[in-house]
């Protein structure tokens, strides 16, 4: 493996499958220069490893590779897309065949785009990439891990602890003559605990990663305390009383509850919907969608994030777009195609989860700017709401602009003090409107702890989300407890 | 030889190879299937994918202890590395008792023709197959004024053919097809846009619904939902349609699965044998329906699909479980393992609530004031407890009948009693995908608006 992270995407796919940035650019060149508006091929090679301890007892220890090749053409709207597991010259000549099919259609400008050149980032070179990490020492860390959130509390019955990491290796060619490649690590460690107290059972989930050494879960304990937060979770729902239902306002604690921005507007925001028309937020540019206290930005720069990238799966830089700033709608996230067709630059967040799918605008690190407030007083403003801290997955229907996430650590607020835990509910909003209704912001942004995967169109990707503590006034709350 | 018999031979060669490395036993599975999709929006060609893909998944057994690879490159170098990554991997995995392949003796011994595999007439062309694309799209945006935009309409089909062997010499193999066309218009009034759509999927591309029905039903179920407005909360009877309440039986077959019960992370722990739900409702699983989505000639593991009653009369009758599963808990597998590429698991085949006998405008007019539940977002079910809380749309029942379009609310009970209060079953069941339910009438849920 060690050959696989130190070397360069060009040398790699060179070595491995004799194919060279100079032979696809004549494939690309030879089929679809003059016939199209863009065009790229697209090599991945991805090792993925999978450890679980379960029962203090290695449940499942698996290694995957997939490798393949992606050829696209554009003319105006339309994309043809072809794929092969087989990374091998007559493969590659027979998909650019089948996908510049779509071209060989009246309505292409005729005029190639060029890509979005620049240099890329360099986000994440680590010494040391956790894919080749000895296996011997990521199970003895598992080991630990399970002991951690048992000795956490004697409830504690059951501990899953896992890790899953993976190195990608991409180059990608454009017809405009633009050749880049990324090496991409990433690792994730998490712990999921089942307590049991007087025939009541209860789930706890906490983790973390990003683009980061193994080394990363040992610095500053950060293995412990994800046991002992896995831990405390489900001990805590045990006492958790019915939740409440109806509107009231709700009080978002920092960092993952940012899935909030995700869902609320962040899909809204990205560019095939609003090319297409049919985001509840098409044609809203330059309009006041927020609070002013609200600037929300989409930043996929920051070093061993896990939603950054050094250059998008288009070969564009990524870079950070300013979405909403003092509350009026600013920008939208683009990849190529949408970016040509709606007139504006590409914003380096054309994203696809493997050679397998074409890219599309997704998100990376959405979170928004701290404020002013202070934290402790934004709950002692609250007469009687939600305090929401942990948050499961979100979804959104883009055209109506509905969203929903689950909280899965909330309190109640009463009088200005945080009281009871709540069982998990439902949150919903209506994206267009939610964020008009923040009325606080806090100074302590945090970014989350490197977990979150979003889904679009049947496509994963890895992203993050940040967020101060806020305070909506006027959220629906999916309780039982009328 | 032919293509089969070449693959199952590859096959072979790894599992041999495997042993020759130390393992005692071990299984693989090969897939290798073709797809082809084609979305069009507004009448225009929007993407056309084509793709060939195949994948090798091994499993490894050093004794009681066990590992999996899995790769899509099946060169003669790659294969031998994963086959040596394996081995290496199974023996710092620590030894599980109940670790290993199913008893020989319980394979298959011959592979049933379920017709999954649609081999009447030639292929269609890229271009027709586009043009039922535009033709599903079309109808929903001429079905009404108010159809004004689209997000298109998209055709696929996908063949596949899979081939299952172990070290005991066990070696068949099966082969798929389906087709699928969806249609996801939109519509607006008053300057707000309502999305909803339709889709038909089927193993024998006849079977497809014709694109303009699907498009027709696509645009009705966009159109009902203008205008819709939020309600006062309120605990109610709540009717969720069928596509709705599959969701609720998917999550019942998931707390019965073999892994969340070992785990002990189920609302269904220690209830086997025990009322879990009303009396009328029967749940099914059934991998043998001939040309059904969810069947399969024999699961994961090379053992027999059958019919399994899960729940019978409101009782639940058994879990749902792979070998592995099954000896940890002590019991058999019911033969519902699944290669999930990273090992494998537990999944359903064609799962149905069997249907009653009201149609759904008599359970609707059973309902004086109540809400009738057409779509659900959100991951609000608590697997453990059976706690559910999840985003909704539909529409509001007055005096038994449907009345005006909600969103923007939420509906939340826990699954148990859900499942206990089930007052009323359509006889609507339609076995459209591979989990089914007719529409379901729950006595009282807390719907949260205003």
């Amino acid at each position: 493996m060690t050959d696989l992270a130190r070397t360069q995407p060009e040398q790699f796919f060179a070595d491995r499958f004799n194919v060279t940035p100079g032979l696809m650019e004549r494939l690309l060149g030879g089929s679809l220069v003059g016939r199209v508006d863009d065009a790229d091929i697209y090599l991945e090679y991805r090792v993925n490893e999978e450890l679980v301890l379960e029962e203090n007892v290695v449940k499942k220890a698996s290694r995957h590779v997939s490798q393949g090749a992606g050829v696209r053409a554009q003319a105006d709207t339309r994309t043809g897309y072809a794929h092969t597991d087989d990374i091998s010259l007559g493969n590659l000549e027979e998909a650019a065949r089948q996908a510049r099919a779509i071209a060989d259609r009246a309505g292409s400008s005729g005029t190639l785009a060029v890509a979005g050149r620049g240099r890329p980032h360099d986000l994440y070179t680590l010494v040391e990439p956790p894919i080749v990490t000895a296996l011997e020492r990521k199970l003895d860390l598992l080991r630990r891990v399970d002991g951690a959130a048992r000795a956490a509390d004697p409830r504690v019955k059951q501990v899953i602890a896992s890790l899953s990491t993976e190195e990608v290796v991409v180059l990608l060619a454009t017809a405009s003559g633009w050749t880049v490649g990324d090496v991409r690590p990433l690792t994730r460690l998490n712990v999921t605990v089942i307590a049991e107290d007087n025939g009541k059972r209860e789930i706890g989930s906490w983790g973390g990663g990003g683009r980061v050494p193994f080394d990363f879960f040992l610095e500053d304990e950060r293995w412990t305390r994800f046991a002992a937060e896995a831990a405390r979770q489900a001990i805590l729902k045990l006492r958790a009383v019915e939740a409440p239902a109806g509107t009231m306002t709700v009080v978002l604690g920092p960092g993952w509850p940012g899935i909030l921005l995700h869902e609320a507007i962040g899909h809204g925001l990205e560019g095939d919907f609003n090319r297409k028309g049919v985001s509840a937020f098409a044609g809203r540019l330059g309009q006041k969608v927020a609070s002013e206290l609200v600037t929300v930005v989409d930043d996929g720069t920051i070093p061993n994030r896990r939603g950054s990238l050094n250059v998008d799966d288009e070969g564009t830089p990524t870079g950070r777009t300013v979405l909403i700033d003092n509350g009026v709608l600013t920008g939208y996230m683009q990849d190529r195609l949408n970016a040509r067709l709606m007139k504006m630059a590409p914003t380096g967040n054309g994203r696809r989860e493997s050679y397998a799918h074409p890219p599309m605008p997704r998100m990376t690190n959405t979170f928004m700017l701290a404020g002013q407030d202070d934290p402790e007083e934004i709950i002692r403003s609250v007469q009687n709401g939600l305090y929401a801290v942990v948050f499961g997955g979100g979804q959104v229907d883009i055209t109506s602009g509905k969203f929903v996430f689950s909280a899965s650590e909330a309190y109640l607020i009463e009088d200005g003090r945080v009281t009871a835990p709540v069982k998990g509910a439902t949150l919903i909003g209506n994206g267009p409107d939610a964020l008009t209704r923040v009325s606080r912001v806090g100074h302590d942004l945090k970014l989350d702890e490197g977990v979150g995967t979003c889904g679009k169109d049947g496509q994963s990707v890895p992203v993050g989300v940040g967020l101060p503590t806020i305070r909506i006034d006027g959220m629906t709350v999916g309780g039982t407890q009328v | 030889m032919s293509d089969g018999a070449l693959r199952t031979g590859l096959l072979a060669d790894v599992l041999r190879r495997a042993q020759a490395r130390g393992a005692t036993a071990a299984d693989g599975f090969l897939i290798d299937e073709q797809h082809f999709s084609a979305s069009v929006r507004l009448g225009q060609v929007d993407t056309v994918k084509h793709s060939r893909e195949q994948r090798l998944s091994l499993r490894v057994f050093a004794g009681r202890a066990s590992a999996a690879a899995s790769t899509s490159d099946l060169s003669r170098e790659s294969l031998e590395r994963v086959v040596d990554e394996a081995t290496a991997l199974a023996r710092v995995t620590a030894e599980d008792p109940h670790a290993g392949l199913p008893d020989p003796d319980q394979l298959v011994t011959s592979v049933p023709d379920l017709e999954l595999e649609d081999t009447g007439g030639d292929d269609l062309e890229p271009e027709a197959k586009i043009e039922l694309a535009r033709q599903g799209e079309a109808a929903a945006l001429q079905a009404d004024p108010r159809m004004t935009n689209s997000e298109g309409a998209e055709y696929w089909d996908r063949r596949a053919r899979y081939v299952y062997a172990t070290s005991h010499g066990f070696a068949h193999g099966y082969a798929t097809s389906s087709f699928g066309l969806s249609v996801s218009p939109v519509a607006a009034e008053n300057g707000v846009m309502q999305r909803d759509s339709w889709y038909s999927a089927a193993r024998h591309r006849s079977a497809l619904e014709a694109p303009a029905a699907i498009g027709r039903t696509a645009a009705a179920r966009a159109l009902r939902r203008l205008n819709a407005r939020k309600v006062k909360t309120t605990e109610v009877p709540v009717i969720f349609d069928p596509d709705t309440a599959a969701s609720l039986v998917r999550s019942v077959a998931g707390a019965a699965s073999g892994p969340s019960l070992y785990r002990r992370a189920s609302f269904l722990l220690d209830r086997l044998g025990k009322r879990i739900a009303a009396p009328a409702v029967t749940i099914v699983d059934d991998g043998t329906i001939p040309r059904a989505l969810g069947s399969r000639p024999f699961d994961g593991e090379g053992l027999a699909t059958g019919r399994t009653v899960l729940v019978g009369e409101g009782t639940l009758q058994t879990y749902l479980l792979d070998t592995y599963s099954a000896r940890k808990l002590g019991l058999h597998s019911t033969h519902h393992a699944a290669r999930d590429g990273s090992g494998v698991g537990v999944s359903t085949t064609n799962l149905m609530l069997l249907p009653g006998n009201s149609t759904p405008e008599a359970l609707i007019a059973s309902v004086k004031n109540g809400f009738y539940v057409t779509e659900l977002i959100g991951f609000g079910v608590n697997g453990v407890t059976g706690d559910y809380s999840r985003g909704a749309a539909g529409l509001w029942i007055e005096n038994g009948a449907l009345s005006y379009p909600v969103e923007e609310v939420t509906v939340a009970g826990n699954l148990l009693e859900m499942l206990a209060s089930i007052e009323g079953i359509g006889n609507d069941l339609v076995l459209r995908d591979r989990t089914v339910s007719p529409t379901l009438l729950v006595g009282r849920m807390v719907v949260a608006g205003n």
